[in-house]
């Protein structure tokens, strides 16, 4: 039998403050363990948690950047239940009032569009980190390091509107690129800065209730998604196939193996007894302090790819590349703003430039060569100083040496010939030593163009231009 | 009046360890705590806010900035059982 998928996906998403959310420790990565802990965050008897407010910016800029509308009024709930990660026995959440409601926002899968709706945003702590006996210490005893505890999250929790594996991942590029476009948060993956869970069920084709869904974790990056996704889909379908039910629970990823495995033994019901916190006072935001944080978000990924496609003229796919990232389109609309034709500018930079940087391992932030050095060499490409593929070879010394384009030509004496007469002396030699292949081109086989211009390109060392090449041998030989 | 709760599974939520005489008590106690919401509910609270919260205060913030406190190592030594750094604790799973 077929089935219809369906994904729920929350993202866990580390706002970018300096200090956790209720207290005042760092929240640097990479610390000694418990090294950003006090009494507010370990739960000691007696403190009292203070919400910091970049934070609580944050959210309402991460609200504003996915069309959700930011709740007047929101409070904080306790969740409570016992796991060492979680020293005050709850944590601290938002339950009945989140700060964000009825968001949205659209990705393109095989050049179809689609609107995903986020259901909520909320704020709440991060929980320690667990470290089990003998990668530590003793095989009997679990080890906390409560380093991460409070740290300021925001759960993102969308519809279950995704129907594939890819649908999932695509909503994941884009909302991450969106909260690094609002300044939100770094979203880096590795450091657990931008993690998901995916709710997984499936249910026969025209059925309009869901089937009975598992709840994925442990995904830390966009191919484990995928493949977790993809894994559990198959697995689901074998039982519902089998006549079986599926059963409600959280099932980890096991990327060494590839498949997904159940965290609990026994089913324990969740009980989480949410009810107010009632040492932080309710949230109040009023429309003029939303709509100032609106002027302050930035032009966003969806909107930054439909002007280009506008002003630029250049593809959607090329548009949808560039945008990506935010640095990437702020190195490309510098070329642009130097002068460099926009094709050309995206063309070379998400071929040779993105090509040579992903080689190393970086990303355009870490560019050796300047936009503005960029666009010097795209400028004397558009004009037609130098070939495409003499321009190869100036970029690869750019890239190594840090020189302008102009300085590599001038001294590598690479500035392409447009001289006709240059290159009609050129042509006619080329010519006067191909005598046979002279005679079958004038008796009509064209295809020996490609061998004239060759020949002609290699007298000249790749200096003279194509075009012209082309147009001389022609007038020569017709 | 009736039982809304499982004592037992709210010993267990709670993670306490209560002998059968504890239990039979605290279940009398919950039942006159309930007694009493029972009662509350046969007011007419329709026009009324619902409160979470004791004070009339809101937007109480703190700055994102760092301050000395008392430090991560100073609590550690607190800890029934610490190791190499970290907070020791029964194992998991």
């Amino acid at each position: 039998m077929d089935y219809e998928l369906v994904i729920g996906l929350e993202v866990h998403t580390q706002m970018k403050t300096k200090t956790k959310i209720f207290c005042s420790c760092s929240t640097a990565f990479g610390r000694s363990p418990n090294e950003n802990t006090c009494p507010v965050c370990l739960g000691l008897p007696g403190v009292l948690p203070v919400l910091n407010k970049q934070a609580l910016e944050y959210a309402i800029r991460a609200c504003l950047a996915t069309h959700s509308e930011v709740q007047e009024i929101s409070q904080f709930d306790r969740k409570n239940y016992f796991y060492p990660d979680l020293p005050k026995g709850y944590q601290i959440s938002q339950f009945a009032l989140p700060i964000g409601l009825r968001g949205h926002l659209d990705i393109q899968v095989d050049g179809v569009q689609k609107r995903i709706g986020i259901t909520r945003i909320h704020m709440e702590e991060d929980a320690g980190k667990l470290i089990h006996g003998e990668n530590l210490g003793v095989s009997g005893k679990s080890y906390i390091d409560f380093n991460r505890t409070g740290v300021p999250l925001i759960e993102i929790v969308s519809e279950p509107e995704l129907r594939s594996a890819e649908e999932a991942k695509a909503y994941l590029i884009e909302l991450r690129s969106i909260l690094q476009y609002a300044d939100v948060s770094d979203c880096n993956m590795e450091e657990g800065s931008f993690r998901c869970d995916a709710n997984v069920s499936l249910r026969p084709w025209g059925q309009e209730e869901f089937g009975t869904r598992t709840e994925l974790k442990n995904l830390n990056s966009f191919r484990f998604i995928q493949k977790a996704i993809e894994y559990e889909t198959d697995r689901q379908a074998k039982i519902l196939n089998q006549g079986e039910k599926v059963i409600q629970e959280t099932r980890l990823y096991d990327s060494d193996k590839g498949i997904t495995f159940s965290m609990r033994s026994k089913e324990e019901a969740h009980d989480y007894r949410y009810f107010p916190e009632p040492d932080l006072p309710p949230i109040v935001v009023n429309s003029e302090w939303i709509e100032r944080t609106r002027s302050t978000i930035p032009e966003l990924p969806e909107e930054k790819r439909q002007r280009y496609v506008a002003e630029f003229k250049i593809p959607e796919y090329d548009a949808g590349v560039l945008t990506a990232e935010q640095d990437l389109a702020h190195y490309f609309e510098n070329c642009v703003s130097e002068g460099a034709i926009p094709k050309t500018a995206s063309n070379w930079i998400m071929g040779d430039l993105l090509g040579r940087l992903n080689k190393e391992g970086l990303g355009i932030s870490n560019c050796p060569i300047p936009a503005i050095a960029m666009a010097e060499l795209f400028k004397l490409i558009d004009k037609q100083t130098i070939s495409g593929k003499i321009a190869k070879t100036v970029f690869e010394d750019m890239y190594s040496t840090g020189k302008p384009a102009e300085q590599i030509i001038q001294e590598k004496g690479l500035v392409q010939i447009s001289d006709t007469g240059a290159l009609e002396k050129l042509v006619q030699e080329v010519i006067d030593a191909n005598p046979g292949q002279a005679e079958e081109f004038r008796n009509g086989k064209d295809k020996l163009m490609g061998f004239f211009v060759g020949q002609v390109m290699k007298a000249s060392k790749g200096q003279a231009n194509p075009e012209l090449v082309n147009k001389i041998i022609k007038e020569k030989l017709t | 009046m009736t039982k809304k709760f499982e004592i037992e599974k709210l010993v267990q939520l709670a993670r306490l360890s209560l002998s059968d005489d504890e239990k039979a008590q605290l279940e009398g106690d919950l039942l006159s705590i309930l007694g009493y919401i029972d009662k509350l509910e046969t007011l007419d609270t329709s026009n009324i806010e619902p409160t979470s919260q004791a004070l009339s205060v809101h937007n109480v913030f703190r700055e994102d900035e760092l301050t000395e406190k008392v430090s991560g190592e100073e609590c550690l030594q607190l800890a029934p059982a610490h190791y190499k750094d970290h907070y020791e604790a029964p194992k998991i799973i």
